[in-house]
C-alpha cells in the first residue's frame, strides 16, 4: 500500500457510509464489543490499577529496548530458534520466502476470520477480528461459492465445521507454519501468542518448520510481566477474560521430543520503528498492545470499518501508526479521520495519548518542527490553509476586530448564503446556524456586568 | 478558593470570572447570560472581562498552533486575580484546563498557563462541585435528555453534574439518552473537514435523541447543541436543544 498515490480517505470513507449493510454489521458488532468490554472491566478501581501497570511495563521495557532486543535474540539463539532482522517488510518477506523455497510456496490463512476474507480475496478490517464487516449470511453465500461441495447453510456451526474441515487438512500437510508474537520475554527468549481457535497452535507445532514474524516492540523484559498484559489484552480486545489459547514457544523440538517443528525462526521487523523511537513524544505509539479498543469505541471506525483507512492497521491507532511508517505527507488525511472525541485514549489499556498523538501529526504534516525525526514532515503543507488560519488569528488576537466582526455578524449572518464556502459543508444536512440579533458581550454590558 | 471581596452586609462574597466562548458569545448569548445570572444568584460577583474572544482551540486542534498561541496568548492574560474561571463549555474548559498548557509549554507564558489551568471549571462543575447549588423548579412538567459532549467528559470529568442539576427539578423527567457517551459528530473543524464521516454520526445522534421521546435535548457545550439541533431542524421533527444554562436559569426563575 506505501507509495500508493491514488490513497484518498475522503473517497474511500464516502464509499463506506454509502454502504448501508457495512454500516449495520459495524454497528452491530462494535455495539456487542462496547459492551463486552464494560461487562469485563466491571470495577473502576481495577482498570485505573491494572491499565497503570500495563502503561508502566510497557514504557520501562520501551525504555530499555535495545538491551532487550540483545537479550532476546541471546537467549532464542540459545534455545534453539534462528533470530532474523528485517529494516523494511520487503526485507522481512524476502527472509520468509528464502526459508519457505525448500518447501514449496502455498500459502493459506488458518484463523478462520482470515480464512474467510483470503477466500473473498479481501484485506482485514480489524487487527482482532478480520472479517468483522461481514455478517453471517455473506459468510454462508462465500462458503457455498468457494468451498468445493459445500451446501449452503446459514448455520454458525455448520459454516464453522466446514472451515474446520478444509483447514484441518491443510494443517497436516503444511510444511511450515506461519504466525506473529504478542510478546517475545527477553530474559527467557519465549514467544507469546494469544489465540481463540487453536489455528496458532496448530500452524506453530505440526509443520516442521515455524516461522515467527514480529515488530521490534514487542519484547518484554521479564516472564512476570506477561499476566498484566494479557490480562489486558484479552479483555480489552474481545471482553474475555482469557482467551482460549495461549502458546508459550521456547525452542524447536529437541532430543527426546515426539512433537513440535524440528526448526523455528523470528523475523523482527523494524519498519519505521526504529525511527518512531528517536521521538521522546511520539514513542509511545510503540506501547500499542494491538488490543483494538480504540477502533472498537470509535465512532468513526464503527461507521466506515476497516478498510477505507486503506492501511494494515485501521481506526485511532492506525491514524497514529500508519502516517508516522508511511509518511505524515502521504497518509496526512488520517491524523484528521477523528473528531478528537477521546474515546480510543480513554479505553487504550496500556493509556497511549491517541488524541493528543493525533494532534501532534496534524501539526507535522504541515510544518517542519525544528529536529523532527518524522517522515514526511512538512510535505502536505498547504499555503491557503495556513493563511487562512493566520487571518483567523489575527482577527481572534484582536479583540477590537473581533468584536467589529461580531457586531456585524449579529446583524448581517442571514445574508450568508448556506452555499458560502465552509459552511456549504455544514449545510450539507444540517440547517445554517442562527446568529443572535446581540452577542452575549453587548448583552452584559447592556445589562451591567462588571468588567474587571 | 479564597475570599477576595468583602460583601457589603459583613459576609464575605466571592468573586468569579465568566469566559463565554466565542459561539456562545455568538450564538448562544443568552445561555451565557443565563449562566452569568445563574453564577449571580448564588451570591457571586461576576465578573465578565473585555477583550475575550476564542480559547484558540480550533487552530490548535488543527495543528497551527502559532496561531494558536497568537490567540490564547491574550487570553491568558484577562485573568489576573487568583479566582476561578467558569466557562459554559467543556471543550473550552478543557482547552484552557487541559491544552493551555500543552500550547505554551516552553513559552514564557508556560507558567501563567500552568497556573490558569488549576482554576478553570466546567460552569455545571463548578456549579455543583464547588457551589453545591440547590435548584428550585418553577416550570412546567417536560421530559428532556441530555448529550454529554466528549471533552466535558474526558477533558474536565464532567458526566454527573448536569444530571445532578437536572435531578433537582421536580417537574423535569430525565430520560436517558442511548449512546448519551458518544460522540455527536461536531469536533469543530472536523464537520466541515470530514462533513461525510461527521454527519452520519450527528444522524445516529439525532435519530438516538427522536428514539427518547423528551421535548427537548440539553448539553453543556454549544459546538454539539449547534450540531445536534442543525441536523434535527433539517429533519423537521424531533426534540428541540437548548444548552443546559439556559434551561436551568428558565426552569428556576421568572423573568
Amino acid at each position: 500500500m506505501s507509495g500508493n498515490l491514488e490513497i484518498d480517505f475522503l473517497a474511500s470513507s464516502t464509499r463506506a457510509l454509502g454502504d448501508a449493510q457495512l454500516r449495520r454489521n459495524f454497528r452491530r458488532a462494535m455495539d456487542g464489543l462496547m459492551a463486552k468490554h464494560a461487562a469485563v472491566f466491571p470495577d473502576p478501581a481495577e482498570w485505573t490499577r491494572l491499565r497503570a501497570l500495563g502503561a508502566a511495563i510497557r514504557a520501562k521495557n520501551l525504555l530499555k529496548l535495545p538491551e532487550l532486543l540483545e537479550q532476546l535474540e541471546k537467549n532464542l539463539t540459545s534455545n534453539g530458534i534462528t533470530v532474523h532482522w528485517a529494516r523494511t517488510t520487503a526485507e522481512a518477506n524476502q527472509v520468509v520466502l528464502r526459508l519457505l523455497e525448500a518447501h514449496g510456496i502455498e500459502s493459506l490463512e488458518s484463523d478462520l476470520g482470515e480464512y474467510i476474507i483470503q477466500l473473498d480475496g479481501e484485506m482485514p478490517s480489524h487487527i482482532i477480528m478480520p472479517a468483522i464487516h461481514k455478517n453471517k449470511d455473506q459468510i454462508a453465500r462465500l462458503f457455498s461459492q468457494k468451498i468445493k461441495n459445500a451446501k449452503y447453510t446459514e448455520e454458525v456451526d455448520e459454516l464453522t465445521a466446514m472451515a474446520r474441515a478444509v483447514l484441518r487438512r491443510k494443517f497436516f500437510e503444511a510444511q511450515a507454519g506461519l504466525s506473529g508474537v504478542n510478546f517475545a520475554v527477553a530474559e527467557t527468549g519465549t514467544l507469546c501468542l494469544v489465540e481463540n481457535e487453536g489455528n496458532g497452535r496448530m500452524s506453530t507445532h505440526v509443520p516442521p518448520l515455524h516461522i515467527a514474524l514480529m515488530g521490534l516492540e514487542k519484547v518484554v523484559e521479564r516472564l512476570e510481566e506477561v499476566p498484566p498484559l494479557y490480562s489486558l489484552l484479552t479483555r480489552s480486545a474481545t471482553g474475555q477474560a482469557i482467551s482460549t489459547y495461549f502458546n508459550l514457544i521456547s525452542g524447536p523440538r529437541s532430543g527426546g521430543e515426539q512433537d513440535g517443528p524440528r526448526e523455528v525462526h523470528l523475523v523482527i521487523l523494524d519498519n519505521g520503528r526504529s525511527r518512531i523511537y528517536q521521538d521522546p513524544e511520539l514513542r509511545v505509539t510503540l506501547a500499542c498492545i494491538r488490543c483494538g479498543a480504540c477502533m472498537n469505541h470509535c465512532p468513526v471506525y464503527t461507521r466506515i470499518g476497516g478498510h477505507a483507512y486503506e492501511a494494515v492497521y485501521p481506526g485511532p491507532i492506525g491514524s497514529i501508526l500508519t502516517p508516522q511508517v508511511e509518511g505524515v505527507g502521504l497518509r496526512h488525511e488520517l491524523p484528521h479521520a477523528s473528531s478528537l472525541c477521546g474515546a480510543c485514549a480513554e479505553v487504550c489499556p496500556v493509556q497511549i495519548p491517541i488524541t493528543h498523538l493525533l494532534i501532534r501529526l496534524r501539526r507535522e504534516s504541515g510544518h517542519k518542527l525544528p529536529g523532527s525525526t518524522v517522515l514526511g514532515a512538512g510535505e502536505a503543507r498547504s499555503g491557503l490553509e495556513a493563511l487562512a488560519w493566520s487571518v483567523w488569528g489575527w482577527v481572534l488576537g484582536h479583540p477590537r476586530v473581533y468584536r467589529l466582526s461580531t457586531w456585524f455578524a449579529t446583524r448581517f449572518w442571514r445574508l450568508l448564503p448556506a452555499g458560502a464556502p465552509v459552511l456549504k459543508a455544514w449545510t450539507r444536512s444540517r440547517h445554517k446556524p442562527r446568529a443572535a440579533r446581540r452577542s452575549l458581550q453587548e448583552m452584559a454590558r447592556s445589562k451591567g456586568v462588571p468588567h474587571v | 478558593m479564597k475570599c477576595t471581596m468583602g460583601h457589603p452586609g459583613g459576609s464575605p462574597l466571592r468573586e468569579v470570572y465568566f469566559y463565554a466562548t466565542c459561539l456562545v458569545d455568538l450564538f448562544f448569548p443568552e445561555a451565557g447570560m443565563a449562566g452569568i445570572e445563574l453564577l449571580q444568584s448564588a451570591g457571586l460577583r461576576v465578573i465578565f472581562p473585555e477583550g475575550q474572544t476564542c480559547c484558540g482551540q480550533p487552530a490548535f486542534n488543527c495543528g497551527y498552533w502559532e496561531q494558536a498561541r497568537a490567540v490564547a496568548r491574550g487570553q491568558l492574560a484577562l485573568f489576573p486575580k487568583d479566582i476561578p474561571v467558569i466557562l459554559p463549555s467543556g471543550s473550552c474548559a478543557g482547552m484552557m484546563k487541559v491544552h493551555f498548557p500543552e500550547l505554551f509549554h516552553g513559552q514564557p507564558e508556560a507558567a501563567q498557563a500552568r497556573a490558569l489551568a488549576g482554576r478553570v471549571f466546567e460552569l455545571t462543575q463548578f456549579l455543583v462541585d464547588q457551589l453545591d447549588l440547590k435548584l428550585e423548579d418553577l416550570g412546567q412538567p417536560v421530559k428532556v435528555t441530555l448529550h454529554a459532549s466528549c471533552h466535558a467528559q474526558r477533558d474536565q470529568g464532567v458526566l454527573d453534574q448536569p444530571k445532578a442539576l437536572l435531578r433537582q427539578l421536580r417537574n423535569v423527567e430525565l430520560v436517558p439518552l442511548a449512546r448519551e457517551r458518544e460522540c455527536c459528530g461536531f469536533g469543530g473543524v472536523f464537520a466541515v473537514r470530514e462533513p461525510g464521516l461527521s454527519e452520519a454520526m450527528a444522524a445516529d445522534k439525532a435519530e438516538d435523541a427522536c428514539a427518547t421521546g423528551a421535548e427537548l435535548v440539553l448539553s453543556t457545550d454549544g459546538g454539539c447543541l449547534m450540531n445536534i439541533g442543525g441536523t434535527l431542524e433539517r429533519r423537521g421533527f424531533g426534540p428541540a436543544t437548548m444548552h443546559i444554562a439556559q434551561f436551568l436559569w428558565e426552569r428556576t426563575h421568572v423573568r
